[in-house]
């Protein structure tokens, strides 16, 4: 009853912030409402068949396979309906927040990540999956790579979402044009190798920039490889008790020397260009080098990319670390008040496992097989062979990451790219706001991080004991 | 004075059966009040249901606003006080909104006004093709603000591919030069480009609106000052500008209440970073981002009552636009 109420008052504000922003929501919004309406015609459909579930998810390449593929194969198969609302990542994670948050229970599935399980479980938003897994003998959680399964984890050890796909980052080159220059690319590069290929990369062919990194503000665009090079360079946003490090002179000195670095050998407009603008500049020939997650790989190597066979693959640089790859995964969550739990599950079960990805290879291709979380992927023949350019620098990117321990300091909360903490995302953004700006050369990134530290410093707090 | 007591005064031979005459509007007046409210009734449900559409959600949001309600830590939700208020005036980013707010308003309507006058006037000569020229000449308000600031962001402002960008290599290379400069619009000119692309778009707003406003002009006063004398410029100065300031008025208004709200522009182009970042999508990264709901109702509350004041002091004071009424 109280949920319910909950709920009420919920949507109530939701509706109310929606006429005090004069429609900026109003995308979001008219979408799920779409997704809402088709739910109730397919019910209509669908009756004494087995059941439905709701799916909110990303409207990533792999996830608009699986709509396509999911009727003729999965509702055909378990009588199971699905409805799926897709939206852009931030619109997805927006409403995904506001509709688990009230426990609304409008989806039953929703795509969310390692970043998200560690406080969304601890509020008790999301459904234990381990009775399910125990008796689904059939799905081998043990195939699972275990740094993917240990991100999505709650705090008591259960398993709370399954992934369906993973990555890492890395480093992508041109490896014909490195050729072509004499330069070669250290087997484990450190950044201040890095720096120096940058140097020489730039301008070997009319218009090419050294390298390519991401500049746009955002937690997940700027700060996701920036947070990478902060832990290899010994920096930490927090110290094991919550206490901000943002403006230490490991952080600082790491993001001068990304500043720099971009500022000086890489694309232009850097202050704007996230993945998809690097992803375009690496295909077009812009770029020689672009540090970025290893689920790009397979854009580059597709099919018609004018880049395919081109391209060289090398760990994440380093400094002080060993390895410093990111882990990242999109993974099914279920919500704790869905009452669909069982089919819910079931959809689970055949979107995250091993028979879907081969029925992916049949239908559309191995290139297009939402990989990095199965072990038995990256023993597949078929797939070293049409991955053959980096699937092993994948998994060992995968394979080599520590959620719990990316840097060279205890950390109070999971995460390489991101900590998971609830107040991260706002104020990771509204920190690479400053560090965009000193990209674009408005601040410098002594003044942005000294704000930062302030806003870290607030959010810290919010989660000490 | 009631009529009672001027009566005898004004009309001191009235029969008293005309004075019952003379009374007879007030039950009148009192039965057509009843009649108007009898026609009201059937309206009522629809005007509870209006008000309560319109009012209910910004009350919710005020109570909202004194709560202390992340949506991501639902076991701290509370009673804050005033300290969102606090935060909200406190804040530097928020002040910082505040000011870019300003600044993108009255720089767009600005210059949208001006061009738009000035477009109109031409348009408001015959000649050739007349009507195909307007039609080209409003096609940028009718893009969708999503589509156009998509448009800015990439097929004109690119670095690499856009336009702009071309423009400058093709000029450049006339003069046999190969190295152009290409100028990173949305890195060094952020909030110019954001500027650039809106008022792209609501100069056609404001020149239909300048257009109308020349069409209704009377021709035969304008005949009668070229008779006497005038020249075009004295023509523009006295007479078609002062009959203008009413429609100039009503553009600024119209444009200035879409402006502040302009969210698609900031959200797309720039993603309210390098200083770009105004009040809607302030208000819209702190419900969304930091599902902050009582800070993000306070930001919006503040920016209501801050509008509804400047909107009434604009229309009261500077604008011409209720004169009429307010004279009457």
């Amino acid at each position: 009853m109280a949920a319910r109420r909950r709920a009420g008052t919920a949507s109530l504000i939701v509706a109310g912030l929606t006429v005090a922003l004069a429609g900026c929501a109003g995308a979001g919004g008219g979408s799920s409402d779409g997704g809402a309406a088709a739910g109730g015609d397919a019910s209509g459909d669908s009756a004494g068949g087995g059941g439905e579930v709701s799916v909110i998810m990303v409207n990533n390449p792999q996830m608009e396979d699986l709509q396509t593929l999911t009727e003729e194969n999965f509702t055909a198969e378990t009588g199971i309906t699905v409805n799926f609302t897709v939206l852009p990542e931030n619109d997805v994670r927006d409403s995904i927040a506001t509709d688990f948050s009230a426990q609304a229970g409008q989806y039953d599935v929703a795509t969310i990540s390692n970043y998200e399980v560690p406080f969304f479980s601890s509020n008790g938003w999301l459904a234990n999956l381990d009775s399910y897994v125990e008796e689904d003998a059939e799905f081998d959680q043990g195939d699972i790579l275990e740094p993917i399964a240990d991100g999505l984890r709650g705090e008591d050890g259960s398993l709370y979402a399954q992934p369906f796909y993973g990555e890492s980052s890395f480093l992508m080159y041109r490896a014909d044009v490195f050729e072509e220059a004499g330069l070669v690319m250290p087997e484990n590069p450190t950044w201040d190798e890095v720096a120096a290929l940058a140097e020489q990369a730039d301008g070997v062919r009319p218009g090419m920039d050294g390298i390519c990194l991401r500049g746009q503000s955002g937690w997940g665009q700027v700060f996701a490889p920036l947070t990478t090079v902060v832990n290899t360079f010994g920096g930490t946003w927090f110290d094991e008790n919550f206490d901000a490090q943002v403006n230490s002179p490991e952080f600082v000195e790491a993001t001068q020397f990304y500043v720099d670095l971009v500022t000086a050998h890489g694309e232009p407009g850097a202050a704007n260009a996230g993945f998809t603008e690097c992803l375009n500049a690496m295909t077009q020939g812009g770029v020689a080098m672009w540090y970025d997650a290893t689920s790009a790989a397979g854009s580059l190597e597709a099919d018609g990319s004018p880049v395919q066979g081109l391209m060289g693959y090398a760990p994440a640089p380093v400094k002080e670390t060993d390895s410093s790859g990111w882990l990242y995964s999109w993974a099914w969550g279920v919500q704790e008040s869905s009452t669909n739990k069982d089919a819910a599950w079931e959809f689970i079960s055949w979107a995250s496992s091993q028979e879907y990805e081969e029925l992916v290879a049949e239908e559309l291709g191995w290139a297009r097989v939402p990989a990095g979380k199965r072990a038995s992927t990256y023993e597949n023949p078929e797939y070293q062979e049409a991955a053959a350019a980096f699937y092993e620098q994948t998994q060992q990117a995968i394979t080599s990451a520590d959620p719990l321990d990316p840097g060279v300091q205890p950390r109070p909360a999971p995460g390489i790219q991101f900590v998971a903490i609830p107040e991260f995302a706002g104020m990771a953004t509204e920190v690479s706001l400053g560090v965009s700006a000193a990209i674009a050369g408005q601040t410098t990134v002594q003044e942005a991080l000294d704000n930062g530290q302030q806003l870290a410093q607030e959010a810290g707090e919010a989660n000490k004991e | 004075m009631s009529p009672t007591e001027a009566t005898p005064v004004h009309a001191p031979d009235l029969t008293p059966r005309q004075r019952t005459t003379y009374e007879q509007p007030q039950g009148a007046a009192a039965r057509s009040r009843r009649e108007a409210r009898r026609r009201r009734l059937p309206l009522l449900p629809a005007m509870v249901l209006v008000v309560v559409a319109t009012q209910l959600p910004f009350l919710v949001t005020i109570i909202v606003s004194f709560m202390d309600w992340n949506a991501l830590r639902p076991d701290q939700r509370g009673f804050a006080g005033l300290d969102n208020y606090v935060s909200v005036f406190t804040n530097a980013s928020t002040r910082s909104a505040v000011w870019t707010t300003i600044v993108l308003t009255v720089v767009v309507v600005g210059v949208s006004l001006v061009l738009g006058t000035l477009i109109a006037l031409l348009l408001d000569r015959k000649f050739l093709g007349r009507g195909a020229v307007r039609t080209m000449m409003i096609a940028p308000f009718l893009v969708v603000p999503v589509a156009a600031a998509l448009l800015w962001k990439h097929a004109l402002l690119n670095p690499s591919f856009g336009l702009f960008n071309g423009v400058l290599t093709w000029v450049w290379s006339l003069f046999g030069s190969s190295s152009p400069p290409q100028v990173a619009w949305l890195q060094e000119y952020p909030l110019l480009a954001v500027e650039m692309s809106l008022i792209w778009q609501w100069t056609p707003f404001m020149m239909l609106i300048v257009l109308a406003g020349l069409q209704s002009k009377p021709l035969d006063v304008v005949e009668a000052a070229r008779m006497d004398g005038a020249g075009a410029l004295q023509i523009f100065r006295y007479l078609t500008f002062p009959h203008l300031r009413r429609y100039l008025e009503l553009g600024g208004l119209l444009g200035s209440i879409y402006i502040v709200q302009n969210f698609d522009a900031v959200f797309i182009m720039t993603a309210g970073a390098l200083g770009t970042a105004n009040l809607p999508y302030t208000i819209y990264a702190t419900f969304f981002q930091r599902q902050d709901y009582g800070l993000a109702s306070a930001q919006g509350v503040v920016v209501v009552i801050g509008t509804i004041i400047i909107a009434t002091f604009a229309l009261r004071v500077v604008s011409s636009l209720f004169d009429e009424e307010n004279a009457r």
